[in-house]
């Protein structure tokens, strides 16, 4: 009895303040009404969050302007901007989107388009490739905070005592040739890490680069798809074997962060992955081979084009913005060159956001903490989104197909090479299967007949 | 004969232990994760011992304010709670003392509606709030939670008052009570116990809720659940947070559901003794 007169008590004291708030709602709006608000909508990383700790500066220059962050998980943010922009919502004034969304949102109207940008601003600094995929017929429609490509990490030490060199433009076929001689399980070394977490965004960014280079692609220009063609086929055999036989076990569970903490700790000869992680994988804080890590392009097989992915993490204004000019200048000097400078003051050059700006890699100051620099750039920079395949495409995007209908096809046909990998399925049947899936998407949403 | 009875005793507590343990490793572990560095959450095989740190704890404080967040949860869930009691009562009284033929039919539907998926009505919800402007707001969230909730707190009631011999009820209204009386002088105090139990897990109900909760709320009424979700990121290591996070977001409802668990188990096991 007595705990319930206590839980009693608690609850009359929990409703009692809850009335007080919400009178207190009702009332007269506090100070900060005044000011222009900006609610911004971002994804967890660590630029993003270097990203909010440094806005105080913004705030303390333009004391009109009020931040209101909201962070959120990928996947969550993806599901919440996307709700909010398509029913016109209005709860945001900027939004995080990738070179994903841009495009399919900009052709919508959903976004203001940004061609009113500050001479100082100088928009020919960014990287044409980065700048490219968050345009739209031309338009810019989103500001890139940061870039990136995929290139192969391996260890230095485990390479020159297998006698290896690595060249400026390694292939596959020597990539499967070094993972067999660094590959040495009974000492926890595996010779080949690679993504195989299921997801469009997961082991799909990675085998469509594979599938690229094998000179594969993911619709002809007719929208018909490709899945079910003997370049696929290599492509995923090749991918399925060297995780067989030279991966970690699991590996059909890996995503970038699994595999990050695996190559930090040291039990990967080799890598294939975003270029973000050069920066981690150099920290000796996170990383325990930050001394004896190497980096190479992406590898390719047949083809040159499309082996190596680009991705941007970019901010962008929704039409419903109640507050446009306030958010154009809070984007624009979220991915300026001052501010590249002042995380550079603040927390070092090796810490700036990488992938936007040329100006970046022309840094002595950054070229000197940043013995990845030019492998990045290079990657970026080669990396084409317009013709990410050996034959023509109708769409743009290398790892992704610039069309509102991928990513539940893509993320299907992950799962359908999870299983192949974790030999569930043999690659055929697999393949025989996404195909299908994505006939099935394809015709349901009127692309083919 | 009395040793195998012992020893059955024993077997059987040694079960429920080990289920009780099953249970728990998982708050258990995310709990012991909030100490470890980064580094050492991913490590491989898992680390048991450690150099314990608050450094997570001090980094989750620094880039979300959690109070507010936690504010946000108090305030709507019992909020909620209270909306959804003081629909319930009434409908379970109707319902339990004054049956008609569509009664049990009415129960069920009532029912049904939580085998929807809630992201099918996501958009219609979204910009019936937009409408409103009841878009991130407490009083919006506290609007979805009690018409989400409101199914179980019937039938919970409901099975309560069928608890409650009509007898009772009828010498009362001899005596000259008027129906609202009944209600509040003899029903609700001889219900007491059950209407405790299901305020309780309507509370939790509201507090874990998370579907609802990312996707109507930005900023002003975001309560634990989207703080939780501002540590988890698909670039970086972000365990050792997301556990420190998740700790601080289940803390108040953890403690509060330990003070109050005899009335929960009571509440729960109420109707299956019958």
């Amino acid at each position: 009895m007595r705990s319930f007169r206590l839980a009693r008590g608690v609850a009359t004291f929990l409703v009692g303040a809850m009335l007080v708030q919400l009178l207190h709602a009702c009332g007269p709006q506090s100070q900060s009404a005044e000011k222009t608000q900006l609610t911004i909508a971002t994804v967890n990383n660590g630029d993003m969050v270097v990203m909010q700790d440094l806005s105080r500066n913004f705030e303390a220059d333009n004391p009109d302007i009020d931040l209101r962050w909201v962070v959120l998980e990928e996947n969550i943010l993806r599901q919440r901007t996307t709700t909010d922009v398509a029913s016109q919502g209005g709860q945001f004034d900027v939004l995080t989107i990738g070179a994903y969304e841009a495009p399919i949102w900009a052709k919508r109207g959903w976004l203001k388009p940004l061609d009113q940008l500050p001479a100082e601003y100088d928009v020919d600094d960014l990287i044409t490739p980065i700048r490219q995929g968050l345009s739209q017929d031309g338009t810019l429609y989103a500001l890139p905070f940061y870039g990136e490509s995929s290139m192969l990490y391996y260890r230095r030490d485990l390479f020159e005592e297998a006698g290896i060199t690595v060249p400026e433009n390694p292939t596959y076929e020597q990539v499967e040739q070094w993972a067999s001689q660094v590959n040495d399980p009974s000492s926890g070394v595996y010779g080949m890490c690679l993504r195989g977490k299921p997801g469009w965004g997961e082991n799909m960014a990675f085998l469509t680069t594979l599938v690229n280079t094998n000179g594969g692609q993911w619709f002809d220009m007719d929208w018909q798809p490709q899945l079910n063609t003997p370049e696929w086929e290599n492509a995923v055999n090749y991918y399925v074997n060297i995780l067989n036989e030279y991966g970690p076990p699991g590996a059909s569970s890996n995503g970038f962060n699994e595999n990050l903490a695996l190559f930090s700790t040291g039990k990967c000869g080799m890598w294939i992955d975003a270029t973000v992680a050069a920066g981690l994988l150099a920290n000796p804080e996170v990383s325990e081979v930050s001394e004896k890590v190497g980096f190479a392009p992406a590898p390719v097989a047949s083809y040159p084009n499309g082996s190596n992915w680009l991705w941007t993490w970019a901010l962008a204004i929704p039409q419903t913005s109640r507050s446009p000019e306030a958010a154009q200048k809070f984007i624009t000097w979220a991915t300026s060159k001052e501010y590249i400078q002042l995380v550079a003051d603040q927390s070092g050059w090796v810490s700036v956001p990488p992938g936007t700006r040329t100006s970046t890699y022309q840094n002595p100051e950054y070229q000197a903490v940043a013995p990845f620099a030019s492998t990045v750039l290079t990657s970026i920079e080669a990396a084409d989104i317009e013709s990410p395949a050996a034959s023509p495409t109708p769409y743009k995007g290398v790892q992704y197909v610039d069309i509102p209908e991928f990513q539940a096809i893509g993320t299907q046909v992950g799962q359908r090479m999870a299983a192949a990998l974790a030999g569930q399925d043999s690659v055929e049947q697999a393949l025989r299967r996404s195909q299908a899936v994505a006939e099935r998407f394809m015709r349901h949403t009127g692309y083919i007949e | 004969m009395a040793t195998s009875n012992k020893s059955n005793q024993w077997l059987i507590g040694l079960l429920a232990w080990a289920v009780a343990f099953i249970l728990f490793f998982p708050i258990l572990w995310m709990f012991v994760t909030s100490f470890k560095t980064e580094v050492a959450a991913v490590a491989t095989p898992p680390q048991l011992f450690f150099t314990p740190t608050l450094e997570n704890y001090i980094d989750v404080q620094a880039r979300a304010s959690y109070f507010n967040y936690a504010w946000n949860s108090v305030i709507v869930s019992v909020g909620a709670t209270v909306f959804a009691l003081l629909l319930a009562v009434p409908a379970a009284y109707a319902m339990a003392f004054f049956p008609s033929k569509r009664t049990k039919g009415t129960l069920l539907w009532m029912l049904s509606t939580k085998m929807l998926p809630p992201v099918g009505v996501l958009v219609p919800i979204y910009i019936l709030g937009r409408d409103t402007g009841l878009l991130d707001t407490r009083i919006g969230l506290i609007i979805i939670y009690t018409l989400i909730n409101l199914p179980i707190v019937v039938w919970m009631i409901y099975s309560f008052f069928k608890e409650v011999p009509k007898e009772i009820l009828e010498a009362d209204r001899m005596d000259g009570a008027t129906t609202y009386q009944e209600v509040v002088h003899v029903l609700l105090p001889l219900a007491l116990p059950g209407i405790a139990s299901t305020a309780l897990l309507s509370i939790i109900l509201s507090w874990n809720e998370a579907f609802w909760s990312l996707n109507l709320t930005t900023f002003d009424a975001a309560p634990l659940t989207a703080f939780i979700a501002s540590f988890s990121s698909p670039q970086g290591l972000f365990w050792a947070k997301l556990s420190a996070a998740s700790t601080m977001a289940i803390a108040p409802i953890l403690i509060f559901g330990w003070i109050s668990q005899k009335q929960l188990v009571r509440g729960l096991t109420f109707g299956a003794v019958k």
